[in-house]
């Protein structure tokens, strides 16, 4: 059988050979020490019952053999036992929630930090939280007043968004939701990129293309933000395929919400990337809800992380308002992901402070009590005062460093206002990698038409 | 060729076996299924970014055994069994293809891909655009399109009309070899995502293709259609399958002082709209010939182009001849019913001629 199963393997060239050859070679010591110990069993046999040797032997051995369940999947013990895990009356344990400073910002003592802050990343992180909550309550103001059209803000998971980034290198690939503004901060996307953006303008890279906040740079190897929800999980794992075969010293990274993790996408995704062996990271930001949808309805099981492991998925939760624990999950993850070649998940807990975005009210569906209670945690608040326990940070800086923020993203607002739109040939371009002769056709004839008609074109659109 | 010129030397102004000899080594006959093959073999052996990925792709050698030997040539990191998710599948390909691979994704057939829709739309099509030319996706989605024979409603519906609205996806639609090899290696080669109908009833079928075609660097342009067989009465137009059936249609119009030029359109995305207007200039009529369904179908397209682009040289109202509007029955005689014959071309024909 043995021999049967190994010219089987070779001839199918399978990947499976040499799981297949083991187990082959398992069952067949298990057949030699079963006859071993049939053999002395069949010795101690009354003679009496001597017709029915070989049948006792038969039963003995074949139980001997019956230790484990070989299926093409793999091999599990047998049980006589029946017990169903999981649900509501058997509940497996949730995955803890790992932290390294507490609500108050105080450090934790003998808390696991496989990869300390050193003081310019630290201090890096905190300007850029400093930068991005300023950013996130000034723009959904200016969209308020009408100047653009859409915002979402991401108060109460900087230290999600900037914890991971920092972990990154910038050779790792980001494919992001939408509420990750943090991460492209973080790698140097500049305020003022982010105004332009919003506004559409003729300096924006996007050229125009795209709604508010669907920020993207190929420069800083963050992809441009897609609004299909989770679809950049398999996108992730695909990049994260062609940097194995490329071996790079590099990982993808996707960033999603609980909500997403509902999408077929997900699971597709997450599956694949554990039997390709792709080297991607996934973050999940459980925030707690998703528009109006609180978790609790959003899955009955243990979060995000739970679902890891049923993957064959190595997977963390961490305290998403922790800036010092995302980091050290997230350089702990990424370590995995590029020297094993496997995929990782890592599940941030924290919460959404402010509204889904500038087309939601969320205190139609929410306590005030509970985003009190949450804001009372705030984790740019949590980092700085570990920031100032180190002797890293001061008052006076958080006072200076939010006045200058402040000044430059009003000035950045200003002056993405100010600038042109995009012209007319911006609508024909890059729907190809060439312009096919259709489109040079019709861009042409609208040139045309406006040309002779001057008037029909709004005054705000450069024709060229 | 040495051979074949030694052996012309040596017929010498025999009027019968010199053409013979030609015929025999100048071209050889192909089916689609080896023109898929060889096409995809050789783009692999040039490029080791291309890959392969779909489901049995690999150790099955293809459901409809296009990829045979694929996976014993280039290993299984470049010939990729997937698990049965189609959405998946796609968007892994899609993020292959965003990071510099050029993944070939199979679909079972087309019908599948509604499974992974919005991937191929939402993503491929659009991320270009979105990106403003940032991100590329040299992808290439191929598989069975249309009807089958026996599978009914849910395995033969025929997608050519929805991806070829698609700004930023190319469409083609391959009728013989030639189109078959041409065409798929245009397709890999290009940096736009490409959807490429094949179909699966002429998978096994044989057409003669010559040395040129047989080259390794033999690509068709994207956006062209050939005119198979020139005519002056009337313009029949098709793709896939359907061309062969307005060339035997065109045969037995000829019985009858008839002359058809049979118009094969290759590429529905970009629609080689200035050659179908040039042929339909030439013959004034036009009769449209497809498997789908008529509502917004392709004939819907080749109409408006008689009409917006040659309504002064039409001398009869345009036709077409598509699909039922049915979902595809399962049995025999209702499925026949429900797909055009030779004889509804040839009716439209006369209707259009007038007789």
């Amino acid at each position: 059988m043995l021999a049967a199963w190994r010219t089987v393997a070779q001839r199918r060239q399978c990947p499976r050979a040499p799981a297949l050859l083991a187990a082959a070679r398992h069952l067949a010591s298990q057949t030699a020490t079963a006859s071993a110990q049939s053999a002395s069993v069949a010795a101690e046999v009354p003679s009496s019952s001597s017709g029915s040797e070989p049948s006792a032997r038969l039963s003995s051995s074949s139980q001997q053999q019956e230790e484990r369940m070989d299926f093409p999947g793999g091999s599990v013990p047998f049980t006589a036992a029946m017990s169903f895990l999981g649900g509501t009356f058997s509940p497996r344990a949730p995955l803890p929630c790992y932290r390294t400073i507490d609500s108050a910002g105080l450090a934790i003592a003998d808390a696991d930090i496989p990869h300390e802050l050193d003081q310019e990343t630290a201090v890096k992180m905190y300007k850029t939280m400093v930068t991005l909550q300023t950013v996130d309550v000034i723009f959904y103001e200016a969209q308020r007043q009408g100047r653009f059209s859409f915002y979402m803000t991401s108060s109460g998971e900087e230290a999600t968004a900037i914890g991971s980034a920092a972990a990154l290198t910038n050779d790792d690939v980001i494919f992001s939701q939408y509420r990750e503004q943090g991460v492209i901060m973080y790698r140097g996307f500049s305020v003022q990129d982010m105004a332009h953006q919003c506004f559409g303008n003729i300096h924006e890279q996007g050229k125009g293309r795209q709604m508010p906040i669907h920020y993207g740079s190929k420069s800083l190897n963050f992809h441009t933000i897609s609004s299909t929800l989770a679809t950049q999980l398999p996108h992730a794992v695909g990049a994260a395929y062609a940097l194995k075969l490329q071996k790079r010293n590099a990982c993808a990274v996707a960033y999603f919400g609980e909500g997403a993790a509902s999408e077929g996408d997900f699971h597709a995704a997450l599956n694949f990337a554990a039997t390709l062996k792709a080297p991607v990271v996934f973050i999940c930001r459980n925030n707690g809800w998703a528009i109006s949808t609180p978790a609790t309805d959003q899955y009955r099981g243990d979060g995000i992380a739970g679902r890891g492991p049923g993957y064959g998925m190595a997977s963390l939760r961490v305290d998403g308002g922790d800036a010092r624990a995302v980091y050290n999950a997230t350089a702990a993850a990424r370590k995995i992901a590029v020297e094993q070649q496997v995929p990782v998940l890592v599940e941030a807990m924290s919460y959404r402070s402010g509204h889904h975005s500038t087309s939601d009210d969320s205190s139609r569906y929410r306590a005030a009590e509970e985003m009190r209670q949450w804001r009372a945690r705030d984790p740019v608040a949590r980092f700085q005062r570990w920031l100032v326990d180190q002797g890293w940070w001061s008052d006076a800086q958080d006072t200076s460093a939010r006045q200058e923020a402040r000044r430059d993203v009003i000035k950045a607002l200003e002056t993405a206002q100010k600038a042109p739109k995009p012209p007319l040939s911006a609508m024909f371009e890059d729907v190809y990698a060439r312009m096919p002769w259709h489109l040079e056709k019709q861009q042409a004839e609208v040139f045309a038409h406006v040309r002779t008609h001057p008037d029909a074109c709004p005054a705000d659109i450069p024709v060229k | 060729m040495q051979r074949l010129g030694a052996l012309l030397r040596r017929s010498q102004g025999d009027a019968v076996l010199a053409p013979q000899l030609l015929r025999t080594y100048a071209t050889t006959q192909m089916t689609i299924r080896d023109a898929l093959n060889s096409a995809m073999d050789e783009e692999m052996a040039r490029d080791e970014t291309v890959f392969v990925m779909g489901e049995e792709v690999a150790e099955y050698q293809g459901a409809y055994k296009i990829t045979r030997g694929l996976l014993q040539k280039y290993g299984p990191k470049r010939v990729r069994d997937t698990p049965i998710t189609e959405a998946g599948f796609t968007g892994i390909g899609v993020g292959a293809a965003f990071q510099g691979l050029r993944p070939i994704v199979e679909f079972m057939t087309f019908n599948f891909s509604m499974q992974a829709m919005d991937q191929i739309i939402n993503s491929a099509a659009k991320h270009h655009y979105m990106s403003s030319g940032a991100i590329t996706c040299p992808i290439v989605f191929r598989g069975a399109n249309g009807a089958a024979a026996g599978v009914a409603a849910q395995h033969s519906q025929c997608f050519a009309a929805w991806y070829s609205s698609v700004p930023g996806l190319k469409v083609l639609a391959p009728y013989d070899a030639e189109d078959t090899r041409g065409l798929l290696k245009a397709s890999i080669r290009d940096p736009d995502p490409v959807v490429f109908l094949e179909n699966e009833i002429l998978y096994g079928e044989s057409f003669p293709v010559d040395q040129a075609v047989l080259d390794k660097d033999f690509v068709l342009p994207i956006g062209k259609a050939k005119v198979m067989r020139s005519g002056t009465d009337v313009t029949l137009i098709g793709f896939g399958k359907m061309v062969g059936y307005n060339l035997k249609a065109a045969e037995l119009l000829e019985q009858e002082g008839i002359s058809c030029e049979v118009v094969n359109l290759r590429s529905l995305k970009p629609l080689d709209r200035e050659g179908i207007a040039q042929s339909i200039r030439k013959t004034h009529r036009v009769v449209s010939v497809e498997e789908g369904w008529p509502q917004c179908g392709i004939g819907s397209e080749i109409v408006s182009i008689a009409v917006e682009e040659c309504f002064d040289d039409l001398d009869a109202p345009p036709e077409r001849v598509t699909g039922a509007e049915v979902p595809m029955p399962y049995a025999a005689n209702l499925e026949a019913a429900a797909l055009p014959t030779t004889d509804h071309i040839l009716a439209a024909v006369k209707r259009v001629m007038g007789k």
